[in-house]
Parts: C-alpha cells; structure tokens; sequence
C-alpha cells in the first residue's frame, strides 16, 4: 500500500458509496408516478463497510482477498409513511430531502479528498 | 460510474412525463369533440408507467437508464360517454343523440400539474447530478 492509497483510499471508497446512494435516490425520483413501484435506499455503512473490509484484511502479500459480498449490497426498501392508491411507495418531499443530503453529503467527501490531495500536493513540492 | 447513470435514469423520467402531457393536451383539445355514435365518442388518453429493471433491458433502453421509467401503453379513460340529444348537429345518429368526449377538464388541469412538478424534480435531479460531477472533476484542480 503506498502514500497514495494510504491518504487517498477511504474516501475514494466513499465517494463511490455516495454516487450509488444518488443514484438510487435519483431512480425513486424517476418513479415518482409509477403504479406499484417500491422506493429504496442504500444504507450507506453496510457498502463502506464492505468496501473497507475488503482492503483492510489484505495487509500481507499472501493474504487472499475476500470475496465480494454481492447479497450485501446494502439495497433495502423504504418503509412509506402512507402507501400511496397505487401501491407506490415514494414519498417526493422525503426523497427530495434525501437527495439533498446525499448530495451534500457526496460534496463534503469531495471537499475531504480535495483536501488530501492538496495535502499530498504541499508534502511533495516540499513548501 | 453511477452519477452517469442519472442521467440516464433523469432523461427516461422527463420523456415519460413528457408522454403524460401529450396525452393531457390531446385530451383537452379533444374535450368539446361530439360522434355520432358510442363506439367512435372520444375517450380521454392516459399513459401507463412502469420502471425499467434488470431484466428488461432491451433495445430502446440501455444499461445507462436502468432504474429509470418507460410508457408500456397509453389506455382510454374507462368511464362512461354521454349522450345529447342535439338533432340540428351534422354528427346525430338517427334519434337525434350525439355523443360527448368522457374528458374532464378538471382532472386533465390537476394531471398536468401534477406531470409539470414531476419534470421540474427530474429537471432539478439531473441538475444536482451534474453540478457534483463538475465538482469532482475539480478536485484536479487545486
């Protein structure tokens, strides 16, 4: 593992987690009117934690990478206030707050990795 | 990458909205048309939504709009013709009766709203979505 992955790794992982959470939100969005459609959420510790768990138990040359967990995704259904007539289960208001926070929250890990970088940046001019 | 994909899934929702008010519109002009008979009396028009899944993959939706919504089918309001009894009209079958569209303005005002806001929080996802690319392409930068 070098400098790079060391200072860069976990937040590179996050922001990945991040865009799939928008993604998600951004389909329950799309669906909005669609009769019987379930709106769902990435939790977003359950995919950290898999893509950290990952790297974290190779630290040795010989150690074998654990295998995806392709079942723990994360992907869970959303429990609605109200169901809709339809069978719908995206509330738009909580979506769109959601969205909001993901998007927000996707900045603030870009802001972090942005930080690093200049961090890395700084330590390799030698200033 | 998954914020591509929101393009993909965004673009999907604002076609399937825009499908919904063409039906609205059509239904409007149509609203004061009168037939001669029940069969041929214009019957409101309503788009049928269904999300894209995995499996549904096929030729005029790709990977990038999984997730996403399409029109499958456009189906005629179910209820009932009315009938006016206007024996001067061109259109009246023998008794003198024409036949009303079943549209209701009302419900067609409401149906765009509702199809208006949908586009706008789909314009406003794709927007987001955009505005954080943008962001993390800058992270070059400093």
């Amino acid at each position: 593992m070098n400098i790079f992955d060391s200072a860069l790794s976990t937040h590179a992982k996050s922001l990945t987690a991040r865009s799939q959470r928008v993604e998600v939100l951004a389909q329950n969005i799309a669906n909005a009117d669609t009769p019987n459609f379930k709106a769902r959420d990435i939790e977003f510790k359950k995919v950290f934690q898999n893509a950290a768990e990952d790297t974290m138990q190779t630290t040795h040359g010989k150690h074998m990478a654990l295998p995806v967990d392709a079942s723990g995704d994360g992907m869970m259904y959303r429990v609605p206030f109200n169901v809709a007539f339809d069978g719908n289960t995206v509330e738009l208001n909580i979506e769109q707050a959601q969205y909001g926070k993901a998007a927000a929250e996707y900045q603030a890990t870009v802001n972090f990795l942005q930080d690093n970088i200049s961090g890395l940046r700084k330590a390799l001019r030698g200033e | 990458m998954a914020l591509d994909n929101i393009f993909g899934i965004g673009g999907s929702a604002l076609n399937a909205q825009t499908v919904r008010m063409n039906a609205v519109a059509s239904n409007l002009a149509n609203a004061g048309t009168v037939a001669g008979s029940d069969a041929e009396a214009f019957r409101g028009k309503r788009a049928v939504f269904k999300a894209i899944l995995d499996d549904q993959l096929n030729g005029n939706s790709n990977e990038n709009n999984k997730g996403g919504v399409k029109v499958t089918e456009i189906t005629d309001d179910p209820s009932p013709i009315k009938r006016m009894h206007d024996p001067g009209n061109p259109q009246a079958d023998k008794d003198g009766y024409v036949y009303l569209s079943n549209v209701n303005e009302m419900t067609e005002m409401v149906e765009m709203m509702a199809a208006n806001r949908s586009y706008q929080n789909n314009v406003e996802v794709i927007n987001t979505a955009r505005q954080l690319m943008m962001r993390t392409i800058d992270i070059i930068k400093s």
